[in-house]
């Protein structure tokens, strides 16, 4: 309930966020309902779900921007529905869609915007420069954002945010989109905030950042927070399985997939579509690809080889390509949604 | 309290948040200042010049016509400048390039983002009307000006570009990115012709069904008004009539265009 009183054991975190519902007018479900969960000064939190999971709503009501229907939220200890004024001065957002000024240059954008959060004058220049050069736009500091690539807005936008020194920053998909360099130095310069005590939320759906950047994450689906943990205590979980992806040297039936399934501590098969490193189908002969099959197995997957490859031999394959897999953040997702995150 | 509490934010620190936004806003409006002219004497200007030098040069319309139309442009260009200072890009940053996430998340009330737009608009629209007296000078030699009906013009001036702020913030919030072209030809293009500002609103009783169309126009008040500061001697409707229509307007539109901003800046 709004109102509700702050524990005192609470005291010391950065974000707290108490059983926060939101419904839409017009809507039959809630888009986030009931979610709980806090985060202390220097942590990276994540936010992991599909599109449609509630992320955004959340971050969204903890921003002010999203008025909640129940529940209770504080950034730095302040109320965002009751004083929604004096929990802006705390936060910065980094949406994913550029919302730079395109009427002023990228420096009178960090300037304007410590203007606005009451940064005395000569201050204001001193750390615009500060952060154009720690982002290595000071060259470019004169130009307006309109001709900016994706990467170029991120790094502006992740530099704006910063002016007013928040003490809790959001970040919305920061790396998607980016090319593999952009990607590499945002998530550097994140690590460095982290380490200067920021706390950092971010909301993706990207299972290789979230488990590089967030000390904690929080798998979303639903409007539901389904599992919060530290990436490792996640996976870990799911302790004793692996995956096993063997590639025959040709084409099968559905009859080899099902032996294979029947094997003891196989739980489940899937068929894996043969596609490029950027998922493209790969360029092939026409006529039917070679078998290709995952199997999720208890235990240690290392030992389902030689059984895997007796089946395949009895059906008159011979097993060309094997990969043992540790699960990820991907495969406790599935695990706890029966779905995949794309 | 918990032990992070926040440094107390006063009010002062909202007001300081409110006039950076308003600094903002003239900044960009200084450094393109050839543009906002362009922007907002172009069409007055021509309308001044074709209505008030070329068809009284050629004797097209009658002697004196000028007169009733000066004070008819400085209502029309006080309005619309007004309304399209905060339509046009109101809709843009709502819509597609969302600039105004940065002074939504500002540490001051949302409403106070509302009327900054609102002091923008109406600070252009003054700016734009009184740019327009030496410039009517200019072209039709002189302009009828009393000194004793200056109150009432300022007054109704302030009036008028409110009501054009009111109208430009709702139009802001309601209309959708893509629609629009279509406030461009629904709203503002009727709204320029049923103003009174080409003709005395009392002259229309020949035309009885024009003169209840433009009595629903605010403009038709403020051009009114104007005539009743700059030519009394031309029939119009009584000052006080203006005055007090255009405040009920004025309230009217705030009240639904601020309710307007609200709804789109907080879901």
């Amino acid at each position: 309930m709004p109102g509700q009183v702050v524990p005192e054991e609470s005291a010391g975190l950065a974000v707290e966020v108490l059983e926060l519902v939101k419904r839409y007018p017009k809507s039959s479900v809630n888009a986030v309902d009931g979610v709980s969960f806090a985060a202390a000064a220097g942590e990276v939190f994540g936010l992991l779900g599909p599109n449609g999971a509630g992320k955004t709503t959340t971050v969204g009501m903890l921003t002010t921007r999203v008025r909640p229907t129940a529940g209770a939220a504080r950034i730095g200890g302040v109320d965002v529905v009751r004083d929604a004024v004096r929990a802006r001065a705390q936060l910065a957002v980094v949406p994913q869609q550029s919302n730079l000024d395109r009427s002023i240059s990228i420096r009178d954008n960090l300037i304007f915007h410590a203007a606005y959060h009451g940064v005395p004058a000569r201050e204001r220049e001193r750390r615009a420069d500060e952060l154009l050069d720690q982002f290595g736009l000071l060259d470019r500091s004169r130009d307006k954002p309109d001709f900016f690539s994706g990467g170029q807005s991120q790094r502006v936008m992740i530099a704006r945010a910063l002016m007013h020194a928040p003490r809790v920053l959001f970040l919305d998909e920061p790396t998607t989109g980016l090319d593999p360099a952009a990607r590499l130095f945002v998530w550097d310069r994140l690590r460095e905030l982290r380490d200067s005590n920021v706390t950092l939320i971010l909301t993706t759906h990207d299972m290789d950042e979230a488990a590089l950047l967030a000390d904690r994450v929080g798998i979303m689906d639903h409007g539901h927070l389904l599992a919060l943990d530290t990436p490792d205590a996640l996976i870990s979980s799911l302790e004793g399985e692996g995956t096993l992806e063997l590639t025959a040297d040709q084409a099968a039936d559905g009859a080899v997939v099902d032996a294979l399934g029947g094997m003891p501590r196989v739980e489940k098969v899937e068929t894996v579509q043969v596609t490029g490193g950027n998922g493209a189908p790969e360029a092939r002969p026409p006529g039917p690809q070679p078998l290709r099959v995952r199997l999720y197995v208890t235990g240690d997957a290392a030992l389902s080889v030689a059984p895997a490859a007796a089946v395949l031999a009895e059906h008159g394959l011979a097993l060309q390509d094997v990969k043992l897999g540790a699960p990820t953040l991907e495969d406790v997702f599935i695990h706890l949604t029966g779905r995949t995150l794309r | 309290m918990s032990a992070v509490a926040a440094p107390a934010l006063e009010q002062g620190a909202q007001w300081r948040a409110f006039r950076a936004v308003l600094y903002r806003d003239l900044y960009v409006t200084w450094r393109e200042f050839p543009a906002f002219l362009a922007q907002v004497i172009l069409q007055p200007l021509f309308l001044l010049f074709v209505f008030g030098k070329v068809l009284g040069t050629l004797n097209y319309t009658q002697h004196g016509y000028t007169d009733l139309l000066f004070p008819g442009l400085l209502a029309l260009t006080a309005v619309l400048t007004a309304m399209q200072a905060l339509a046009f890009p109101l809709v843009a940053e709502f819509g597609w390039t969302k600039e105004i996430e940065d002074r939504l998340l500002a540490p001051m009330p949302t409403s106070y983002v509302a009327a900054e737009k609102v002091l923008f608009a109406v600070l252009r629209s003054l700016i734009a009307t009184l740019i327009m007296i030496p410039v009517g000078i200019l072209i039709l030699g002189s302009i009828p000006w009393r000194w004793e009906g200056f109150a009432l013009f300022l007054f109704a001036l302030v009036l008028g570009a409110l009501v054009g702020a009111g109208f430009g913030l709702l139009m802001g919030t309601l209309v959708r990115p893509e629609r629009i072209t279509l406030l461009f030809s629904l709203v503002f293009t009727p709204l320029l012709f049923t103003g009174c500002s080409q003709y005395p609103w009392p002259s229309l009783d020949k035309i009885r069904w024009f003169q209840v169309v433009t009595a629903c126009n605010p403009i038709t008040y403020v051009s009114e008004a104007f005539r009743g500061a700059m030519v009394p001697g031309v029939p119009h409707m009584p000052p006080w009539v203006c005055v007090v229509v255009l405040i009920v307007s004025v309230s009217g539109l705030l009240t639904v265009g601020i309710r307007g901003f609200y709804r789109r800046a907080i879901d």
